[in-house]
């Protein structure tokens, strides 16, 4: 893996950002040069460390950053890798491990909005996904640590229909000793599945 | 079916509806509508006096009409609950109630009124399943013309021993039987004509089983299937298949271009065999067609009502299509059956017991946590002018506007729509992980360098954001020089966001949601769509032009449409120039208070 790894000291400003751009095996680095990034952002102020990582999803690549949140005293981080619709909760649980607030966490999305769609562009992706690294680092200086709330839940499940899978998941719910509550519009439960005569493969009745 | 009903953990309620849900993951309030039976359900035991002596005759939906029942009725014997009800719409009412003379256990209750239930739930399956396709707009077939084209779901009651005709195959014309049957498949799938462009999943196999159930009852029967592909990839279907073709059965690749009547009521079958490019005509007793399947009717309410997505086809969106098959975006919510797609009933029931594991990971300790994402009011700010409270979706914020008291947020009730935060025009609320300064922090670093060729997109998490997600897995090809800003709801762009783009040279600004009646905050997009026209308005009144700010309703399933509108901003773009640009820029900073003028 090539690297840029640049130390710098610890500045007026608290903030210790760790930037790492994700090649996704060659799913974002066929399109994007993630070394020109790393490099360009590691410049930024308080940006620590900043460098490409193969799968930074991976356990070895989470490993990776949590190993330089300890050495390095990193107490933000921004992953530069597919969506965070995907991934977020993945790395959310990494801050954790590595004790850091989980909402210190940024992330840009240079797979499924950048490296996907800007195939024939290499230049211009690259360009874009500096660009969206650079607005990631502006917004993880500004971010604060936030605390989950646990609040009681209701043991209860309300299952909408009652047709074949209604029906299975409401007996699931139930044999595993949760509260059900089975909707159903028509006058009796079975569904479709109910009409059917014989059902394929196995040529048994539908009742 | 007789499980569930009996089943001392479950409460089932037939005849009812979901009519309003609220809350969220682990404490949803939900409103249930259950309609009067008129029979009570308990009591009744399935006698059927009361139907031997109602006057009243009515199609029998459940035989698809093929047969007959009374105004008072049961759906069929194995119903659950096994008990009576009478569709009030037809019955004869007090003048006759003969019913109400001949049940010895009196349960029979002609003053019986809807029913509202409130319950609450920790989680919520949605297993709302399918319609069959309707063939009747599908008119080449001649289903609405000959008595002896019926459809699979109609033939499935022919054939039951349990049916109209026990079992006994006859056409419906001459109650003859039918010495020919042909089949024609993808009658509403697969088409972008009529029915929908996808594959309803079991159309093939179920007329390969209903081939083989024929030859049992008669094995000298001919059968036909005319196809455009035979789709047999589950477990033990190629077996069926082969069965049904050892059988004799005959399988034609090539789907009917005409149907007409002969005079003995048989129907002659155009069909171009695309197996051999010849024209061939097949003189039949009787045709099947074989429906596909639609998205039940009640997907569009319960969408609504629980803030979920739809793909293209009108089936419910899953949060992701591999690693989350069965959870809904929304926390809590979960999907089963057909109410996410075609689907067997092996996958159903698969589905179904997914479904279940998945609710019951969510509820077994007890206990969720809640993202901390919400909104905060800085009391020294707020002028109690109620505003917040006015525009949140779910009544999470408390103003007392006499009193001069400032707002106050129930957290557990806030979903962090931000929009409470976008229309306060006094800065006292702070969008937790979406605060203005982070935001426009993100505006400032994109518009750093060469503003001038940037598209800045505000997208929505739920719907545009994962719409853009989409278009990328996709690969769906567009402009580089998009880049997204997210924010939870397009609620929460502020006008000044807007503002302040404009200010540093943005040349054009679109925000994106879900679209209205699809809002993952129920309808917070409402107050989107109404800022957006404010500030188009006084963009006009500046002397901006404000076709400079777009706004465009995306959701999670429109990729294509994700790109096209990034190709039309870019042309949009293109027609801004460098001097219109700095002109707004020179316009807008010698303007400093236009940022309070919100309300």
């Amino acid at each position: 893996m090539r690297t840029s790894l640049i130390e710098k000291t610890d500045g007026e400003n608290s903030a210790r950002i760790g930037v790492y751009v994700c090649r996704c095996g060659l799913n974002i680095a066929r399109t994007v040069d993630c070394e020109k990034v790393a490099r360009n952002i590691s410049g930024m102020e308080n940006v620590l460390i900043s460098k490409e990582i193969t799968y930074a999803c991976s356990e070895p690549g989470q490993m990776e950053i949590k190993d330089d949140i300890r050495e390095h005293g990193l107490n933000r981080i921004v992953v530069a890798s597919c969506s965070p619709r995907l991934h977020e909760p993945t790395f959310r649980r990494m801050m954790l491990q590595a004790d850091l607030n989980s909402y210190m966490l940024e992330m840009a999305n240079l797979r499924e909005q950048c490296s996907w769609v800007h195939m024939q562009e290499p230049l211009d992706a690259t360009a874009k996904a500096e660009d969206l690294v650079r607005m990631s680092v502006s917004r993880v200086h500004l971010l604060r640590p936030l605390y989950e709330e646990t609040i009681p839940l209701i043991k209860k499940t309300l299952v909408i229909g009652g047709g074949v899978a209604g029906i299975q998941a409401a007996l699931d719910l139930a044999d595993n000793g949760y509260e059900v509550m089975l909707v159903e519009k028509s006058a009796s439960i079975g569904g479709t599945m109910a009409q059917l005569d014989k059902t394929f493969p196995t040529m048994d009745c539908s009742i | 079916m007789a499980d569930a009903g009996r089943h001392p953990k479950i409460t089932l309620h037939t005849m009812s509806e979901v009519a309003g849900v609220s809350g969220y993951v682990g404490n949803f309030t939900v409103k249930i509508v259950k309609r009067s039976r008129f029979v009570d359900e308990k009591a009744c035991t399935s006698c059927g006096e009361c139907a031997k002596v109602c006057p009243v005759v009515f199609p029998d939906e459940f035989n698809m009409g093929l047969s007959s029942r009374k105004a008072v009725y049961i759906p069929f014997p194995q119903a659950v609950p096994s008990a009576y009800v009478i569709n009030m719409n037809e019955c004869m009412g007090r003048g006759c109630s003969k019913c109400l003379d001949v049940c010895d256990k009196k349960c029979i209750h002609f003053h019986m009124s809807d029913e509202e239930i409130q319950v609450k739930v920790g989680s919520i399956v949605v297993a709302t399943g399918l319609d069959p396709y309707d063939p009747r707009e599908m008119d080449e077939y001649g289903y609405t013309r000959f008595e002896n084209v019926i459809t699979s779901l109609e033939l499935e009651r022919l054939i039951n021993a349990g049916g109209p005709t026990r079992g006994e195959i006859i056409r419906p014309k001459d109650r003859k039987h039918p010495q020919s049957i042909g089949f024609i498949q993808c009658v509403g799938s697969r088409s972008k004509r009529k029915g929908g462009q996808y594959c309803s999943n079991i159309c093939c196999m179920n007329t390969v089983k209903n081939s083989l159930v024929l030859k049992e009852h008669d094995p000298d029967m001919e059968i036909m299937v005319f196809y455009t592909d035979i789709r047999a990839f589950g477990k033990g279907f190629e077996d069926l298949y082969s069965r049904s073709r050892s059988l004799g059965v005959q399988y034609v690749r090539g789907l009917p271009g005409s149907v007409e009547e002969m005079s003995d009521g048989s129907m002659r079958v155009a069909v171009e065999n695309t197996a051999t490019g010849r024209i061939e005509f097949h003189d039949l007793d009787m045709l099947v067609l074989s429906i596909g399947m639609k998205p039940s009717s009640s997907t569009r309410k319960i969408q609504e009502m629980l803030g979920l997505q739809l793909t293209s086809d009108g089936f419910f969106l899953e949060a992701h299509p591999k690693l989350q098959p069965v959870d809904a975006a929304t926390r809590g919510i979960f999907y089963a059956g057909c109410a996410e797609g075609p689907k067997d009933i092996k996958e159903s029931v698969t589905q179904g017991s997914a479904a279940a594991a998945r609710a019951i990971r969510l509820m077994h300790r007890g206990m969720v946590t809640t993202e901390p994402i919400t909104s905060e009011v800085i009391e020294e700010f707020c002028k109690s002018c109620g505003k917040c409270a006015e525009v949140c979706p779910y009544n999470a914020i408390a103003v007392d506007v006499k009193k001069k008291t400032p707002a106050v947020v129930n957290s557990a009730a806030c979903a962090g729509c931000g929009t409470c935060a976008a229309e306060c025009a006094f800065n006292a609320i702070v969008m937790n992980h979406f605060t203005d300064d982070q935001i426009l922090s993100q505006v400032d670093t994109l518009l750093a360098q060469k503003a001038e060729e940037k598209i800045l997109t505000f997208a929505c998490n739920w719907c545009s954001y994962a719409g853009a997600d989409f278009a990328g897995v996709s690969r769906l090809q567009y402009p580089a020089n998009v880049r997204l800003i997210r924010t939870m709801c397009s609620g929460r762009v502020d006008e000044k966001f807007i503002w302040h783009a404009f200010e540093n040279g943005a040349p054009v600004v679109l925000v994106s949601g879900c679209h209205i009646g699809d809002c993952h905050y129920i309808d917070a997009n409402h107050w989107t769509e109404k800022r957006i026209a404010r500030v188009r308005k006084k963009m006009e009144k500046k002397g901006i032009r404000p076709e400079r700010l777009q706004l465009a309703w995306i959701s999670a399933a429109e990729g294509v449409r994700f790109a096209g509108v990034m190709n039309e901003m870019e042309a949009l773009r293109r027609t801004v120039t460098k001097e219109e640009i700095q002109e707004t820029i020179n316009l807008l900073k010698g303007k400093e208070s236009h940022e309070n003028s919100d309300a």
